[in-house]
């Protein structure tokens, strides 16, 4: 709570601490001190292992530093799990004090920290965990998928991992140090202008964004140059495999939206910094440019979060259907519909602005138009499914699950989309009940879908199946639980954002749903036991074999875990499907003939600057106007240093694949 | 595609055989997609161009009792700056020319001449924008000023951006010569000045312009 500690802190003090002194820290709040307690002590207790264990080495030789795609995908999963217990443990909090504070009691949390929670809670859950986690999947399986042996920007992959991580530890930052933004998580102004947040919680929002949204455009160019360069001899565009086709969707929009959000959120730093009038009520501001603006990338970024989703769903209908996917070429035009209207609709999120019936007609009909390529997309998946040889492996059943869940979510949708009931709708629980519904609905499940069906892959031994199946039932089971109810309590008019009720009927409804995230509380503790026990029975888990699955695409072409350059022999590919095309042509794996490998080499410069941008956010979040400049010198002379390092790529000898190559003739002649 | 589609015949051994891996790995020299990375960041900075253009268009007319286009606005001076951006633009033009013949002096040469005309244009408009806020005409004035210094001042920046890389491409050339990897810079370095170039033609035409129509 500072609105002003600038205004106390005087001459030598301010000039070297701008405005952060000690009551900056929230000393006077038990569960963030509980909380900063909890989190020291778990960071001194890893510190602690990986010293005794002597990994430091390691880390920052094999991981911090590494530009291999396969170990940069493994990293931003790690960040995004990490990120989602926070995101989650707001979400919770929201729910429990919404569920108490009924019959005059006011709950356990204070409106300050309330308002932080649950905008913290939307910025995490889209920024930093989704994002990161789709990122990671589509690092992790693009390349390998194209049969290449790396992305087409190796060290620049490196640096956008770290500027993601430097994002969300800004906002982290602002748990302990001052306090988060208390706007909701798009901010709008003028509630986020600085007559009416002058702390630094809009601060701490825009630099947090700004930086992890570098990275995050960073590899989106990365990953679509990828995509149109490094394809394997033979993979036209109409025979990539669909996650391929649906991340190259998915970055298109990425490349095509984030400059709308860092523009946006820079226009809004200059109102706050220097007094401009861009989004002011006064001067010939306009709020409402903002919310159109901020909206223009706002609704792509749905579809970058679930377009990905749509290729994983796919993938695994296909694999556990042991079918061809249907109506593939039908995918692909689908796909990239739905990217293109995704540009058509950013109105429908603020119908109540009062544009008049014409504009608010066109953006309800775009947006009902959407459903049309969902809903193919839905009947392919089906028609995959339809005499296919299904088998209910863990990545199936979530993928059902979200057949059911998503679709039920696609339907409020379209009901939100119609303007005259949007209007009745607007902000309240229903839409929440609704984007959630899709969002975990699609994004959360495909997720689980992912991680389950490669993991695998990235780890060489399957996960466990019994937690799988409790953190599937209890999520399924806990989501329905717990969003249900917001559906028939925004019928009945509740606004989202509310911190205390009057009316003491609408109780029993948030207590069903905090039964819910109480229920997904527990799937989420299952899925964390799933990975230990799976971890800790690795050797009764292994695939010695690369494709445990009997998958279809190039991935499981290659050995689990895949050798540092992927493929020893790049892949020919004569099909859509090119590995199930391979195994039914009787394909032979090159034992002789192996040569060396040119690889990229590793390099720290990614992890300096973005270290460099947490100390220059931090410098601009606190006016400490001498570290900002600092960082912002030291950024630069990093960066333009970087250049002169003419030295980027190493060889691996020939008989260092010879060695790996001939492991993995061990392994698999053991198979039989 | 639901059908087996036929092999393309480059795929097929002697006996008509599929070949899963060809004889010569296919190699992605160092550097291949670089001209298509750069030119995809290029439209996405575009569009931060885009949106501040649209900012501009939204708050042109939002002066707020304060001064409007035709009081602040100098034609001549712009024309001048114009003419700086344009020239340096050729220049660079010239820079690549001599860059494809391998001529390592005249590269910098021209080099340095696209640098100063970059100066030259950054002079005028720091001129311009001192003049302006001198006249009480500042960012904070009204949505019309503001959205003018953002659009301008972000273009300047990109130009301030263009001419530090510039200077850091010329060390290397100077280090390492006309390298590979040099002239792949300098070809991403025309690419980003020649857009900025285009830019400003965007922002003489709409902001300056129009501005002195309305």
């Amino acid at each position: 709570m500072s609105p002003h500690p600038a205004s106390e802190n005087s001459g030598i003090w301010k000039l070297i601490f701008g405005r952060l002194d000690w009551s900056s820290l929230p000393l006077h709040e038990p569960i963030v001190v509980g909380t900063f307690l909890m989190v020291a002590l778990g960071g001194a207790v890893v510190f602690g292992l990986v010293t005794k264990y002597k990994l430091w080495g390691t880390l920052w030789n094999d991981w911090f530093t590494t530009v291999d795609h396969k170990r940069i995908g493994i990293m931003y999963m790690i960040l995004g799990l990490i990120m989602f217990l926070r995101g989650f443990a707001d979400a919770i909090m929201m729910r429990l004090q919404q569920a108490m504070a009924f019959n005059g009691s006011e709950g356990y949390l204070n409106a300050h920290h309330y308002d932080q929670i649950f905008t913290a809670h939307g910025v995490i859950m889209i920024f930093f965990v989704a994002m990161p986690m789709i990122t990671g999947i589509m690092n992790y399986i693009v390349p390998l998928q194209i049969g290449a042996r790396d992305v087409s920007f190796p060290f620049l992959n490196n640096f956008s991992f770290w500027m993601t991580t430097a994002g969300a530890i800004i906002v982290m930052m602002s748990l302990f140090v001052g306090e988060f933004a208390r706007t909701g998580w798009l901010a709008y102004p003028p509630l986020s202008g600085i007559a009416y947040s002058p702390g630094v919680g809009v601060d701490y929002y825009i630099w947090g964004l700004q930086i992890a949204g570098i990275g995050t455009l960073l590899s989106g160019v990365n990953l679509i140059a990828t995509i149109v360069k490094m394809r394997a001899p033979g993979m036209t565009m109409m025979k990539m495999p669909i996650f391929t086709w649906t991340s190259l969707c998915a970055n298109v929009l990425i490349v095509a939206a984030f400059p709308v959000l860092t523009a946006v959120l820079a226009l809004l730093s200059l109102d706050r910094y220097i007094g401009t009038a861009f989004f002011t009520n006064d001067m010939g501001g306009n709020p409402m440019m903002y919310v159109n603006l901020i909206w223009i990338w706002g609704h792509p970024e749905v579809y970058i979060l679930i377009l990905p989703l749509f290729g994983v769903f796919s993938e695994v209908t296909s694999t556990f259907s042991s079918k061809r996917l249907f109506g593939y070429s039908s995918m692909v035009y689908a796909t990239i519909v739905i990217a293109l209207l995704s540009y058509l609709v950013w109105l429908h999120h603020f119908f109540t602005m009062g544009s008049g019936a014409s504009v608010n007609s066109f953006f309800g009909i775009t947006t009902m138009v959407i459903s049309i390529p969902t809903g193919a997309k839905l009947f392919n998946w089906l028609f995959t499914m339809y005499r296919g040889r299904i088998r209910y492996e863990l990545p199936m059943m979530w993928t059902v699950a979200f057949m059911l869940t998503f679709t039920v979510g696609g339907m409020t949708g379209v009901l939100l989309a119609v303007p005259p009931a949007d209007f009745v709708l607007h902000n309240s629980l229903f839409l929440i009940a609704h984007f959630h519904n899709v969002i975990i609905g699609g994004v959360l499940f495909g997720l689980f879908a992912a991680i389950n069906y490669w993991w695998p892959k990235a780890f060489g031994f399957r996960l466990e199946t019994t937690w799988g199946k409790r953190s599937f039932w209890l999520w399924v089971v806990g989501f329905w639980t717990a969003f249900m109810p917001l559906y028939v309590l925004g019928l009945m008019g509740v606004t989202r954002r509310m911190r205390v009720f009057d009316d003491p009927s609408l109780q029993i409804w948030f207590q069903i749903a905090a039964l819910g995230a109480v229920m997904i509380a527990a799937g989420i503790a299952c899925m964390f036991i799933q990975f230990a026990v799976s971890i800790k029975n690795r050797d009764q888990l292994r695939d010695t074999t690369g494709d445990p699955w009997d998958g279809r695409t190039l991935e499981w072409a290659t050995s689990s875990p895949p050798p540092d350059y992927n493929f020893a022999f790049t892949p020919v590919i004569h099909d859509g499907d090119a590995w199930a095309d391979m195994k039914k042509r009787g394909y032979q794996r090159p034992l002789t003939g192996y040569k060396a490998i040119h690889m990229p080499s590793n390099t720290a410069t990614g992890l300096i600057i973005a270290g460099l941008s947490v100390a220059f956010s931090f410098g601009m979040i606190w006016y400490i106007w001498w570290l900002a400049g600092l960082s912002f010198a030291g950024i630069l002379a990093v960066a333009i240093g970087h250049t002169f390092n003419y030295k980027r790529d190493f060889t691996i000898p020939q008989d260092v694949v010879e060695r790996t190559e001939g492991e993995r003739s061990a392994l698999l002649a053991t198979q039989g | 595609m639901a059908t087996r589609s036929k092999i393309d015949p480059a795929f097929l051994d002697q006996d008509g055989k599929p070949l899963f891996h060809l004889g010569e790995e296919p190699h992605h020299p160092e550097g291949s997609s670089t001209s298509l990375g750069f030119w995809i960041y290029l439209m996405s900075d575009c569009l931060i161009f885009a949106c501040l253009f649209a900012t501009y268009a939204v708050l042109s007319g939002s002066f707020a009792a304060g001064p409007g286009p035709r009081d602040l606005f100098d034609l001549n001076l712009v024309a001048l700056n114009t003419a700086m951006l344009l020239f340096s633009s050729i220049t660079y033009g010239f820079a690549m020319l001599s860059m494809e013949k391998n001529k390592v002096a005249a590269t910098q040469g021209w080099l340095a001449i696209t640098g100063l005309f970059g100066l030259a244009f950054l002079g005028i408009e720091l001129y311009e924008f001192a003049h302006l806020i001198h006249e009480g005409a500042t960012p904070q004035r009204s949505g019309f000023l503001s959205a003018f210094f953002a659009l301008v001042g972000t273009h300047g920046l990109h130009v301030t951006f263009g001419i530090i890389w510039l200077v850091t491409l010329m060390v290397q050339v100077a280090k390492k010569g006309l390298i590979p990897a040099s002239q792949r810079r300098l070809m991403c370095l025309s690419m980003f000045w020649h857009f900025l170039d285009v830019i400003w033609i965007g922002v003489f035409t709409f902001v300056y312009l129009m501005g002195m129509l309305r």
